[in-house]
């Protein structure tokens, strides 16, 4: 992990501007106006935009954990804060005639998630580590807690809820329809990756990764590594509290749901799925993520059972995350070799993902045949129908997912070989990753 | 008077189930510095563990099984699982032990279902030993009590007296020099996670009854659990216990005495609004001790970090 | 960087989903409830309860209008509001009309809020919500609105019934209220003390407190003071794992009375209380099935009992609510202009499966029903929960029970 992630720096560090760099940028920006267009549905729109909001929140989280190496577990509070105070001023901005346009929301949410994190960042920035880690998980669970006390703020188990179309029209954009607020989350989207990219390259943004892998030597070389996470904390704060903005826009509701360890907790995981040494890790995390979660479950109830099972085969297998998976392939390119992994690949990952779509096919059977109600024995999965209660189905499941898993078993060795090839063959120069 | 003697008893109770949990947890970080996640997911398996040989065994089968069965299941989750991630560093460790957590109470609520099980207390435990005032005592409280300190003397001797006890609390503190010592410390690991992992179980086992078996019991005293070892500090069992009573007693004293925000402002003079369904700070003035005892914890935790990194009896920061 | 390449791949995933537009020969009712997680029993229990009657009562019957079906879609909202206006949105875009949500009534605020919202930004493709179980008074009252209807009594309704039998016992001396710490624990609260003052002034209530939702792992202390309070009766509005732990550190501090609850009953807690809860656990509900009103009230739960063997009927009030429904539709004669329902469903009174009248309020669109007491007890049952020895059975029953309650509602219609 630790191997891409300095390959990956010095191949940007370059720095200036090259096509290298602005490339991706640009070619993200015109697939966010696209998009809409490909998917037209409002559900689609709803779902796309929850997941630019997850990728503010992830990447801000990111810049904590992966850039800053500091683990928190109480990240939902500065969204969740910076969320609230939006809302209210939504309503204020009703009821008092404010002239605040709405694209502009989103700031007041980060100046308040910044609010938030310099207050707590000021006392628990001090050491990184288990002390940080269990002072975030302290404050996370202190807010959550009071916000179902704290009525007059938090709006108790309802939450607090607005109307975004109230506010003054903007170039005659009242928000009304699902893809005017689209454009308005993914410009923030654009924007807030953009600076938070910017950050991690400026002398603080560098610095927090000095302190991340060594704070004593980042110490001896005068900079105080206290001050230098607490710079992190604080702008980490603004974008989650971004983030609630755009939520706040997007739901017009804001409940205990925002602040909770759950989410907290979510949010670590997204973002370690997406693979915290990449920056564009979060953002891989965050969309997967937030199709487990809107999508698969309208599927399967135990969606929940292959999402815990995914981050425990990522985090065994794939420490470097989804988008360490990716970073893998790099090296392998740059050699022009990457085509010699095709037939490997064909060979052993086809039969595995077969395997192991064999073995949910198992638990969902198991979980029919043990739930369904009694004479409904008919279920059907990847559209075959079929019968639980007789044993052809089982049987074929069972010896489809074996087979596969041997296959894949067994062709592993050939693609570990020409893997190794594909990795180091001719020019020394570039290392590679493993 | 009577109520403070019933409360302390409680607290007791609560306290040292609490220690059982976090003796295991205190070990297991200390020495290997994970954060296990997934810790009170094996109290859960503990006394789901237990509930399933109840229905054919009995109860008292349960207390031995169980737990051992739990502490085998552990040990093979450090030798198959963490083992692989330890390499990666600590952060992939803690996601690993979150992603279980999450795995197992899925898989628990396979088996079993969503619902509360029906895991009682043994027959024999299921009547009022005592009383004081109108409060009855079960002889299953007093039964968890004696379980609970009896394993804390256990653990003290084989801590303090035995050699396996001296390797670990030699590999608390220096495990690099331990290694170095020739001893097989990824076999010493294994085995405190799997005596780590068995002491939640056998906590599971007696709780189950008392404090109800089902999916959320994991999630509802995981964060607690940390809670206790960081106040109590990382590595030492003796803060590990005075931690658990710390808390124990704290929440079930927050928990009994109906102690009013509006009194102690009134007390300090402030005066009270008129009018309060409108007033902007009408939450705080209607606020009780009961309404916020659970997090108190919480409070004392971050009120401890900030002052005192260690903790209270802690020697090291992790 | 290939930054967003995924996007698009998972994103017509996502759209795939959404496509799909109605058949014209099935009415189609999103179930917006918690399929997985720790909240999931109720919600996997309410929805198979929503099956069964659309099949018994409206497909089994032949259907609405000329033959269209009822078709239940279920969607997980993992009792998140978040989760919950994402799924109805995706409900919205497959053609449904009619959304059906029960748990938790924070979520139902923000549904009826977000259908609200919907219906005037969205004239075209309206929607009714069918709330069956949320029951915070502010959702007939301040935050009522004329797309949302619900079908069971509300807190105060059922306090007010509650408190009408409590009122009778001449014994009842003292009373405690215990309840989670959110709106609709307060509203219990507040309920009880508001009818106890006015039905029997010289009840005294010797205990008023809250507790945080879903976080006490020991209920001990509170049985503890409960005992020491002298107080004769318990009433609580608690749910789920906090009903239970409440409920057995009650009776395992040696109280002796009864606790009166809203939700104790099924979902394991009818079986986790056994044997101990005889006597002591009584039950504010609707549609008592022991004794049964009818031979096809016994018919229909026992059909139910043998589809659903891990299932019991817990809230009656499905039933009632897929019976008006499809009588709404039926009046209306469409089920695609949802206002032309929503006014059938206004005032309609109705037969209930479960004996006596139903009668939709229209001023607030709250349902007005017999509201009964029922007592845990494993004797004279003719049916039995979580598949036990024990199981609820009627003790009294107050008939159309707060038909002149106040309201606060003032709605604008379309």
């Amino acid at each position: 992990m630790t191997d891409t992630t300095s390959i990956m720096t010095k191949k940007r560090s370059y720095g200036g501007l090259s096509t290298g760099t602005v490339a991706p940028w640009v070619i993200c920006t015109a697939i966010l106006l696209v998009l809409p267009y490909v998917f037209q549905s409002n559900s689609a729109l709803t779902i796309m935009n929850q997941m630019a909001i997850t990728i503010v929140f992830a990447l801000a989280y990111n810049m904590l954990l992966g850039q800053g190496g500091m683990l928190s577990f109480g990240h939902a509070v500065y969204m969740g804060m910076g969320g609230f105070m939006c809302m209210h001023v939504m309503n204020w901005v009703e009821y008092q005639n404010i002239p605040l346009p709405l694209p502009l929301l989103p700031v007041v949410g980060g100046l308040f998630g910044m609010g938030m994190a310099t207050i707590i960042g000021s006392f628990s920035t001090r050491t990184a580590g288990t002390v940080f880690a269990m002072i975030s998980l302290g404050i996370g669970e202190l807010i959550a807690a009071s916000s179902v006390i704290v009525v007059a703020f938090f709006g108790g188990e309802e939450g607090v809820s607005g109307d975004r179309t109230y506010g003054l029209p903007v170039f005659g954009y009242e928000f009304l329809t699902k893809i005017e607020v689209y454009y308005l989350t993914a410009g923030w989207l654009v924007l807030s990756a953009l600076l938070m990219y910017l950050f991690s390259r400026t002398p603080v943004g560098r610095m927090a990764n000095a302190v991340r892998d060594n704070p004593e030597r980042a110490q001896f070389l005068g900079y105080s590594a206290r001050w230098v996470r607490f710079y992190s904390f604080c702008a980490s704060g603004f974008f989650a509290g971004v983030a609630g903005g755009l939520f706040a826009i997007n739901f017009e509701i804001l409940t205990e749901e925002n602040l909770n360890l759950v989410t907290s907790g979510s949010i670590l995981l997204i973002t370690f799925l997406g693979g915290v040494g990449f920056f564009f890790g979060p953002i891989i995390g965050a969309i997967v993520f937030t199709l487990l979660q809107s999508v698969l479950s309208l599927q399967t109830e135990l969606w929940q059972l292959y999402v815990g099972a995914l981050f425990v085969l990522t985090v065994m297998y794939f420490p470097g995350g989804l988008a360490g998976v990716i970073m893998m392939h790099v090296a392998p390119y740059k050699l022009g070799k990457l085509g010699t992994l095709v037939v490997p690949y064909f060979k052993t990952v086809l039969p595995a993902a077969i395997g192991i779509l064999g073995l949910a096919s198992f638990c969902e059977i198991m979980f029919h045949f043990k739930h369904a109600a009694v004479g409904e024995n008919d279920m059907s999965l990847f559209g075959i129908e079929f019968s639980t209660h007789s044993p052809l189905p089982w049987i074929v499941i069972v010896g489809v997912t074996l087979v596969c898993f041997w296959i894949a078993k067994r062709n592993s060795a050939e693609l570990r070989e020409t893997w190794g090839n594909a990795n180091v063959l001719s020019s020394p120069k570039e290392g590679g990753a493993q | 008077m009577e109520l403070v003697l019933v409360i302390l008893i409680d607290g007791l109770v609560y306290g040292l189930l609490l220690f059982m949990l976090s003796s295991g947890l205190t070990l297991i970080f200390s020495m290997m510095g994970v954060l296990n996640f997934a810790h009170a997911s094996f109290y859960m398996l503990g006394a789901y563990f237990a509930y399933q040989i109840s229905r054919y065994m009995g109860f008292w089968p349960g207390l031995i099984l169980a737990p051992i069965i739990v502490g085998l299941a552990g040990a093979a989750i450090e030798r198959f699982g963490l083992r692989k991630v330890h390499q990666y560093g600590h952060v992939p460790e803690l996601i690993f032990t979150f992603g279980l957590a999450l795995l197992i109470e899925e898989i628990v609520q396979f088996f079993w279902g969503k619902n509360q099980v029906p895991y009682d207390a043994p027959e024999v435990l299921q009547f009022a030993l005592f009383s004081i005032g109108t409060n009855e005592i079960q002889a299953y409280k007093v039964f968890m009590i004696a379980i609970s300190v009896l394993i804390f003397l256990c653990l003290l001797y084989v801590l303090t007296k035995t050699r396996v006890g001296m390797i670990i609390q030699a590999a608390l503190s220096y495990p690099r020099t331990v290694e170095a010592l020739g001893h097989n410390v990824p076999f010493i690991f294994m085995g405190v996670f799997g005596v780590g992992t068995a002491l939640a179980g056998l906590a599971g086992v007696i709780a189950g009854p008392q404090l109800g078996t089902f999916p959320g019991m994991a999630f509802l005293l995981g964060s607690i659990v940390f809670v206790t070892i960081v106040i109590g500090g990382l590595g030492s069992l003796w803060g590990a216990l005075v931690a658990s009573l710390l808390i124990g007693w704290m929440t079930t004293f927050a928990a009994s005495y109906n102690i009013a925000m509006a009194d102690i402002l009134m007390a300090v003079g402030f005066e009270m609004p008129e009018d309060m369904s409108e007033h902007a700070l009408r939450d705080i003035w209607s606020l009780t001790l009961p309404q916020i005892g659970p997090i108190l914890p919480y409070l004392l935790m971050v009120v401890i970090l900030v002052f005192r990194p260690y903790g209270l009896f802690g020697k090291r920061d992790a | 960087m290939i930054k967003k390449t995924k996007f698009g791949v998972a994103t017509a995933l996502a759209v795939s989903l959404g496509a799909s537009v109605a058949f014209a020969d099935t009415v189609k009712i999103a179930f917006v409830d918690p399929l997985s997680g720790p909240f999931s029993p109720t919600g996997t229990n309410g929805y198979a309860e929503f099956q069964y009657a659309a099949e018994k009562l409206v497909n089994d019957q032949g259907g609405v209008l000329e033959g269209d079906m009822f078709e239940i879609v279920g969607f997980d909202n993992k009792m998140s509001p978040k989760e919950s206006l994402i799924q109805v949105q995706v409900a919205i875009d497959q053609g449904i009309r009619y959304i059906a949500q029960g748990n938790s009534s924070g979520i139902a605020h923000a549904i009826t809020d977000a259908v609200n919202k919907h219906n005037r930004r969205n004239p075209d493709d309206r929607v009714l919500f069918l709330n069956y179980a949320a029951v915070d008074p502010a959702l007939t009252n301040d935050a009522c609105n004329f797309w949302h209807f619900r079908f069971d009594a509300n807190a105060d309704i059922k306090m007010d019934a509650l408190t009408d039998v409590m009122a009778k016992d001449e014994d009842l001396k003292k009373v405690y209220v215990i309840g989670q710490d959110y709106s609709f624990g307060k509203s219990v609260a507040a309920a009880a003390v508001r009818n106890l003052g006015e039905k029997r002034a010289d009840v005294e209530i010797v205990g008023n407190e809250l507790h945080p939702i879903g976080k006490v792992k020991d209920f001990t202390p509170y049985a503890r003071k409960i005992v020491s309070s002298g107080a004769d009766a318990v009433i609580t509005g608690n749910w789920g794992a906090d009903m239970v732990g409440l409920g057995k550190a009650i009776i395992d501090a040696g109280f002796d009375g009864p606790i009166y609850t809203y939700y104790a009953a099924s979902n394991g807690i009818t079986r986790t209380f056994g044997e101990q809860g005889t006597g002591h656990i009584y039950l504010v509900s609707e549609g008592a099935v022991n004794p049964p009103a009818s031979d096809r009230t016994a018919a229909y739960v026992e059909g139910f009992e043998a589809k659903y063997p891990d299932h019991d009927i817990t809230q009656p009030r499905i039933a009632n609510t897929i019976e008006m429904l499809a009588k709404a539709i039926n009046e209306a004669g469409t089920a695609t202009d949802v206002v032309k329902v929503a006014q059938a469903l206004e005032g309609m009174e109705h037969d209930s499966i479960w004996g006596g009248k139903l009668f939709m309020r229209p001023d607030d669109h709250q349902i007005i029903q017999n509201v009964d007491i029922q007592e845990h007890t494993s004797e004279g049952l003719q049916f039995y929960m979580d598949a036990s020895e024990w199981g609820m059975k009627l003790v009294s029953e107050v008939e159309m029970a707060g038909m002149d309650s106040p309201t606060t509602c003032k709605m604008k219609r379309p």
